[in-house]
């Protein structure tokens, strides 16, 4: 173990800024591409017909 | 000396005509594919370069492969806070490496694999190598952009400057622009199989920016350190960086062939959208 509290581990030696700008901006930058893809799933699904957003067609 | 510069213009319009002609193509892919006969007990790879075949094997991927991204991840993670010790040069900010030479390795990684399947729709005519390079493309350029990221945010602290126009940083940044520039092609040509056969073009020449990028800090003198991994050298870091640090690189590799995978799938929907299989695909989701 590396850090003994966590204001030591946040701290990250002086280097937060740099330490945590480079983790956080990965992190959301991948999470925003699962968001994206997602959404451009749906958009395409709901286009087709799919997932039950448009009226459906007398059968 | 002039004779042989006429001779060369001549050389360089007849290649063009050709590219001109290949690009320009239409259509011819459906009726080679259509037409190919069927191989007697081989395996017919051409099945699975069928968009309606390779749709659910793509979908049935995913959560397998997402499950060992975030595995991988979260053990990297563990092991590059916890376990790897503080670098005696660098001090903690080190630990950005357990992000920055992942990105950066998949960045290009991502570039050869998406030229690969570029080239082989070209070759081949097969629709879904033209998806599956567009479909990667977002998730290299991602990668390269949080490798130029990282290395900034690193080398502020430890060059003194956010950015140095080094021939590593900018070849990398090349790179960028070579995502860019596929993504742009690709969306500015209607016909979807004629973008593919631009884009791909584009894409091939581009692989020329690898080599450069991998081989830049050998071949130039700069300020970016050489190397962190050689398969010829002795480890140059501790066990545990290094094992932090591919652990790092195979989640993003595993969530890579997740993302690329869902994008695939969006992409041969929206093209192969008047089929009656996703039809029945749109129908079953109701």
């Amino acid at each position: 173990m590396n850090w003994g509290s966590l204001e030591a581990f946040l701290a990250m030696g002086g280097y937060a800024l740099y330490v945590w700008g480079s983790y956080a901006v990965t992190f959301i930058l991948i999470v925003a591409e699962i968001l994206l893809l997602a959404r451009r799933r749906r958009g395409i699904v709901t286009q087709l017909g799919g997932l039950g957003r448009v009226s459906r067609r007398p059968s | 000396m002039i004779y042989i510069k006429r001779r060369q213009v001549n050389y360089l319009k007849i290649a063009l005509l050709f590219v001109q002609r290949w690009v320009l193509m239409d259509r011819i892919g459906e009726v080679t594919q259509s037409a190919r006969p069927p191989s007697g007990g081989r395996i017919n790879w051409f099945k699975y370069s069928s968009p309606q075949t390779f749709f659910p094997l793509a979908g049935a991927a995913i959560p397998w492969f997402s499950a060992a991204a975030a595995i991988f991840c979260l053990l990297g993670l563990y092991l590059s806070f916890f376990v790897a010790p503080t670098d005696q040069q660098q001090g903690e900010v080190y630990r950005i490496i357990f992000i920055h030479v992942p990105a950066a390795w998949m960045s290009m990684f991502i570039y050869v694999v998406m030229a690969f399947w570029a080239g082989v729709g070209l070759v081949l005519n097969t629709r879904l190598s033209g998806m599956m390079a567009n479909a990667l493309a977002p998730t290299g350029a991602l990668f390269t952009f949080l490798a130029l990221w990282t290395g900034s945010l690193w080398g502020k602290p430890t060059w003194g400057a956010w950015w140095v126009w080094d021939a590593r940083l900018t070849s990398e940044l090349i790179l960028l622009f070579l995502y860019f520039g596929f993504m742009a092609l690709t969306a500015a040509i209607d016909d979807a199989r004629r973008a593919d056969r631009a884009a791909g073009l584009f894409a091939l020449v581009g692989v020329i920016n690898i080599p450069i990028i991998y081989f830049s800090v050998q071949w130039w003198n700069t300020l970016h350190q050489g190397a962190s991994v050689s398969l010829t050298r002795a480890p140059t870091m501790a066990a545990t960086m290094l094992a932090g640090m591919v652990l790092m690189a195979l989640g993003f590799w595993m969530y890579s062939f997740a993302a690329s995978f869902a994008r695939v799938r969006c992409i041969i929907l929206e093209r192969e959208r008047n089929a009656e299989w996703v039809a029945q695909y749109a129908e079953a989701l109701r």
